[in-house]
């Protein structure tokens, strides 16, 4: 009973009863959702192992955004990174009908990365050096962006017909899993390792919850600030490979197009909260994860993609509801009214 | 010096270079391109931009209350798409779905405003919210275009209203030019404008003085809502259809038009004539590029963004070059005073 209640009470709460909720939902209503086999060339296939292929891209995008969130900052500029990610590394390999790269491909995804820590590191200089507001620092990227990815592939959609370059998101010859579930993994666990081993998480929560006692303390708050915005740079730039490669194209407009929301809204399910200060890497992941799910088991109800954003919408202002402290001081008020000792997830969820 | 130092301080400078910058465009173009020259360019720079310019004034309302309304140009699409919907699908006459319309951006505002007041959230992730909101119900609508064909809808769209047998203005462009003088006069000579500067300057305080903030707050949003809803009108008048991705990125145009003219993004600053300006700028970048003809029209996001960027980069100039020649006034004040009283 006791661990029960500190179970509820911990920030993954929210996340895994989300995620349970969506796969019980989903095991239920889609005929074999939970059905794994093995293909003849020796792949996994399956609904779950499409889910995790699919949110790959999103798990590094929240990690980034993670981070940028506990700054008490914001980046709505990754889905144009992403986009001017994948018009990089599209346009490095090049569109020739044969096949035949026109650089090698590992120079083509370093460049990829490397735009993404560009746009990271201008959005970084913009926060931290000019002292300007997050959303509207990242806002001209994020309209500016897909500008210069159009540039980029000059308004076309760049096609690659270099076939390594599909092994990004598919899996490479030998490999039972996607190789896309390896790179997040790589990505989370190397957060992970920094979290455990150096000061940095401590640092930007610090920076997060109090700027100014941070500095008289004697942490670089600029630079944290500026490093943080680079990282999410460089985890847009990695998606941006994932999405592009997924469809083996560079198309300025739709490349990660509304990704920002769904970042924000992992990190959010997550546990971290918006205002930034303590922050939650596990959670954002299963967030992420959720969010994909939530994604699929949208699509197979018949919800057009377009459409979709509609209830991603809802589930922001309700979570954004549940984490206001003035929603809980509310509630309370109501508790001590009424002398009902009830949960207050739930009941903040009917309120929203 | 001093005067290069009063100038830069002065309240009206961000206005000033906007207005200079403007007309050195405006020049530039006439001498490179010929038909620059046309008054009925000049007009059409309201003609083409009277939405952005309705939408721009609700977005400054915001702005000044340190506030940010990313969801304008998804009310806008919305707007667009009911108008659309109702007259074409369901045969409401004009007179009814224009207002129908108006009350449900109005209201999508006020809500909007009072979940953030009354809950103490940030404005962008709201408003974030509902850009996608109202963008996914565009689609939940109809994911097609739908045309309007309302004889007396496409009449009001084609009308021509001349001015001093110079050229013609749309009937759009009359409505944008009401909601400027509307807002300039709000934001001057009335109550609520003065309380809605007291909250951008100091929430605080002007909570402590009384002044009515949690009301005025909503009231701003819903401001916004209406001139979204009011823009999507003015936009349909010139599309004559709705469609799911109108105005995209509009939000991003208003808020770089805002703060070209002017508008701090910390709160508490804007000047609607400066608003004006910084649209017709836009305006301008846009008619050079169709003049020119080989332009890409992502030239203008690219263009927009920097100089977005180069004005938001001066104000953070502005604002430090202020505290620094207050700082030393207030220093040159009391040294004289301490003076003789310690001998």
């Amino acid at each position: 009973m006791e661990k029960l209640k500190q179970f509820t009470s911990s920030s993954l709460f929210l996340p895994i009863v989300a995620l349970a909720v969506l796969l019980i939902f989903n095991a239920v209503f889609v005929d074999g959702f939970l059905h794994i086999q093995l293909t003849e060339d020796g792949r996994l296939y399956g609904r779950l192992i499409d889910i995790l292929n699919r949110s790959s891209s999103l798990v590094i995008l929240s990690l980034g955004m993670t981070f940028v969130i506990a700054t008490s900052g914001i980046d709505i500029s990754v889905g144009a990174v992403v986009a001017i990610s994948a018009a990089v590394v599209c346009t490095f390999i090049g569109g020739r009908g044969d096949g035949i790269p026109e650089h090698p491909m590992v120079l083509a995804m370093l460049a990829a990365v490397g735009a993404g820590v560009v746009c990271g590191i201008w959005n970084g200089l913009l926060v931290a050096k000019f002292k300007i507001q997050a959303v509207v620092a990242t806002l001209i990227l994020m309209t500016a962006g897909r500008g210069i990815a159009q540039l980029m592939t000059e308004g076309q959609i760049i096609t690659v017909y270099y076939k390594p370059f599909s092994y990004i998101s598919g899996t490479i010859p030998g490999n039972i899993l996607p190789t896309t579930i390896f790179i997040a993994a790589a990505m989370v666990l190397l957060v992970v390792f920094l979290m455990k081993k150096t000061s940095i998480g401590l640092f930007v929560q610090s920076v997060g919850i109090n700027p100014t006692a941070s500095r008289f303390s004697g942490i670089n708050v600029t630079l944290v600030i500026f490093l943080v915005y680079a990282f999410s740079g460089l985890c847009a730039g990695v998606s941006g490979l994932i999405e592009s490669s997924l469809i083996r194209a560079a198309d300025a407009n739709n490349a990660g197009l509304n990704m920002e929301m769904d970042a924000i809204l992992a990190v959010a399910l997550g546990g971290t909260l918006l205002s930034g200060g303590k922050f939650y890497i596990g959670g954002s992941v299963i967030g992420a994860i959720t969010i994909q799910t939530l994604t699929t088991t949208m699509y197979a109800l018949g919800v057009s993609a377009d459409q979709l954003p509609v209830v991603k919408a809802i589930a922001v202002i309700a979570i954004c509801l549940i984490q206001s402290k003035r929603c809980q001081e509310i509630f309370d008020k109501w508790k001590a009214r009424h002398m009902q000792p009830d949960n207050p997830e739930e009941k903040a969820v009917n309120k929203a | 010096m001093k005067f290069v130092n009063n100038l830069i301080a002065s309240k009206y400078f961000s206005f000033f270079v906007t207005v200079l910058l403007f007309m050195i465009l405006y020049a530039v173009g006439i001498m490179t391109y010929k038909g620059f020259m046309r008054p009925q360019v000049f007009f059409n720079l309201f003609i083409d931009n009277a939405a952005l310019i309705i939408v721009t004034v609700g977005v400054t309302f915001t702005l000044l209350i340190a506030g940010i309304d990313l969801s304008v140009g998804a009310v806008l699409a919305l707007t667009c798409m009911m108008l659309a919907y109702l007259m074409e699908n369901t045969g409401v006459s004009p007179a009814l779905a224009v207002p129908a319309v108006l009350v449900v951006g109005t209201a999508f505002g006020a809500f909007q405003g009072y979940i953030i007041t009354k809950f103490d959230l940030q404005p962008f992730i709201i408003t974030l919210a509902g850009m996608f909101f109202c963008r996914g119900l565009t689609a939940v609508i109809s994911r097609d275009t739908i045309s309007i064909s309302n004889p007396f809808y496409v009449g009001i769209a084609s009308a021509r209203i001349g001015v001093f047998g110079l050229g013609f203005v749309s009937v759009g462009a009359v409505v944008a030019l009401l909601v400027l003088i509307v807002a300039a006069i709000v934001l001057g000579y009335t109550k609520l404008g003065r309380t809605i500067f007291a909250i951008g300057g100091n929430e605080s305080s002007a909570s402590l003085m009384g002044l009515p903030v949690f009301k005025t707050k909503v009231l701003v949003y819903t401001i916004s809502g209406f001139c979204s809803a009011l823009g999507g009108i003015a936009y349909s008048l010139i599309m004559l259809t709705g469609y799911n991705l109108h105005g995209l990125g509009m939000e991003m145009d208003a808020i770089a038009s805002s703060v070209i003219g002017g508008t701090l993004l910390t709160g508490g600053v804007a000047f609607i004539p400066g608003t004006l300006f910084g649209v017709l700028i836009q305006g301008v970048i846009l008619t050079f590029i169709t003049f020119q003809g080989t332009l890409s029209a992502w030239w203008t996001k690219i263009v927009i963004g920097a100089l977005l960027c180069v004005f938001i980069i001066m104000q953070a100039f502005i604002t430090a070059h202020k505290s620094r020649l207050s700082s030393k006034s207030s220093l040159e004040q009391t040294t004289p005073k301490n003076g003789p009283a310690n001998p």
